[in-house]
């Protein structure tokens, strides 16, 4: 037990490395708010521009959004690192990790209201246009919002589980939370870094977690 | 443009590479094949104690769902795999692998199960018992089958998730597909052999994809 506490909660190594941690947290939680706030309204604003219906943008829709579904996060990361340098185009590993995880997020999203969209009943777009909204203005004020209420919930798992990709920082040397705990486990050779950061992520997560099951419960429409 | 060809789409260099990424695809195949059916059993188990009429199990089961949805697979991982030496658990890579997604899959599983066995009707529980079908008889045979048809667009969609996932085995070098990949690029200083792991990750993925998406067209409308 002894043993236990001295390797998981060695209060001393605790203590000294608490502050970075702390640190890595602030960088997750900006890195978080920025995925979530650009990404979803890129990919809401592709699936508008998707119910255009404009042949050739949509392809170039569907395909981006397939695409950045079907990669891992990792594989983009690593190829945004260590390719683009080659070619000329130098990102930092924080604009590298913000802009892998945005797109992807944005092509989740998109599909994700597209469908809400296509869900909305074809009433609710000829009311729309038969008062004399144009075909921009019914999207955006009638049909957009009742798709993004329907959507909530998968919209949020989504981007929880998107947002805690952000530890893959950690790989391409981002000093988010889980980059600052490995870097203070290899100096200390105590695995109690790795503990606080475990309990950092739940402290930052579960509360989203058991808000999106709420969220579900709420806005899951009756019979879906 | 020949710098972007040069760098990314090098065939030479793809070709070297071949051998061992697709060496790395067989390990890639294997942890699914194994981390698959774990997670599908623990998550069946977590999903029944989630909906069990016993309230410290159905706690039990909710927290073990919530916290491990909370955590990122990868800090689960480097802890298995790095902070347990310490206390004299050494695992090899591949064990650490699979502990780490078996807890990670059976959350998510649990919580798609759980949306599942919720949506069968009450009255086809009643209907199977009042037959004279036991409680296990009862969700072997009436209950799971509604379940799992009801969200097999979710499951199918998390099946996607574990494959992209095992990518971050490459981080405690287990040799899966990206991990070979990442370690022709760091020899040949080209994303070429990146992108040829990507090119095979959409190779399997893509399909599944596209049939996920008709599956989801054909429940809702």
């Amino acid at each position: 037990m002894d043993r236990f506490l001295d390797t998981f909660f060695n209060m001393a190594v605790l203590g000294r490395y608490a502050p970075a941690i702390l640190d890595g947290a602030l960088i997750t939680v900006v890195l978080s708010l920025l995925i979530v706030s650009t990404g979803i309204a890129l990919g809401a604003g592709l699936a508008c521009l998707r119910a255009y219906r404009i042949g050739p943008v949509s392809f170039a829709i569907v395909i981006f959004a397939d695409v950045w579904r079907a990669l891992p996060p990792l594989v983009l990361i690593l190829l945004a690192f260590f390719g683009l340098p080659n070619v000329g185009v130098v990102l930092s590993s924080f604009m590298v990790l913000y802009l892998v995880l945005m797109l992807v997020l944005a092509a989740f999203a998109e599909e994700i209201v597209w469908a809400g969209i296509t869900a909305t009943p074809k009433g609710q777009w000829e009311a729309a246009r038969s008062t004399g909204l144009s075909f921009t203005r019914a999207l955006v004020f009638v049909v957009l919002p009742q798709a993004v209420r329907m959507v909530i919930p998968p919209l949020t798992n989504r981007a929880i589980a998107i947002t805690k990709m952000t530890a893959l920082g950690m790989v391409i040397g981002v000093p988010d939370i889980l980059g600052q705990a490995t870097t203070a486990q290899s100096f200390s050779a105590n695995a109690s870094p790795l503990t606080l950061a475990a309990i950092a992520y739940v402290i930052l997560f579960l509360p989203l977690v058991i808000a999106s099951r709420w969220l579900e419960a709420r806005f899951t429409p009756p019979g879906a | 443009m020949d710098a972007l060809v040069e760098q990314f789409f090098n065939l030479e260099i793809m070709a070297k590479a071949l051998p061992l990424v697709l060496k790395g695809l067989g390990i890639t195949l294997l942890i699914c094949a194994v981390v698959i059916p774990l997670g599908l059993a623990g998550g069946l188990l977590a999903a029944l104690g989630s909906v069990s009429r016993n309230r410290a199990l159905r706690w039990i089961s909710i927290g073990f769902v919530d916290v491990f949805r909370a955590l990122p697979p990868l800090v689960l991982l480097i802890f298995i795999y790095a902070g347990l030496p310490f206390a004299g658990l050494s695992l090899s890579p591949f064990v650490a692998v699979i502990i780490g997604f078996f807890l990670n899959n059976s959350a998510y599983f649990a919580e798609i199960l759980r949306a599942g066995l919720l949506s069968v009707p009450k009255g086809q529980i009643e209907a199977a018992r009042s037959t004279g079908l036991g409680r296990a008889q009862t969700l072997i045979w009436v209950t799971l089958p509604q379940a799992v048809r009801n969200v097999l667009p979710d499951l199918l969609s998390n099946v996607v998730e574990v494959v992209k996932l095992t990518s971050l085995a490459s981080v405690v070098s287990l040799g899966e597909m990206l991990h070979a990949a990442g370690l022709v690029r760091s020899i040949t200083y080209n994303a070429s052999p990146l992108v040829l792991a990507a090119g095979l990750y959409l190779v399997l993925l893509w399909p599944l994809i596209r049939v996920i998406g008709r599956f989801e067209r054909r429940i809702t409308h």
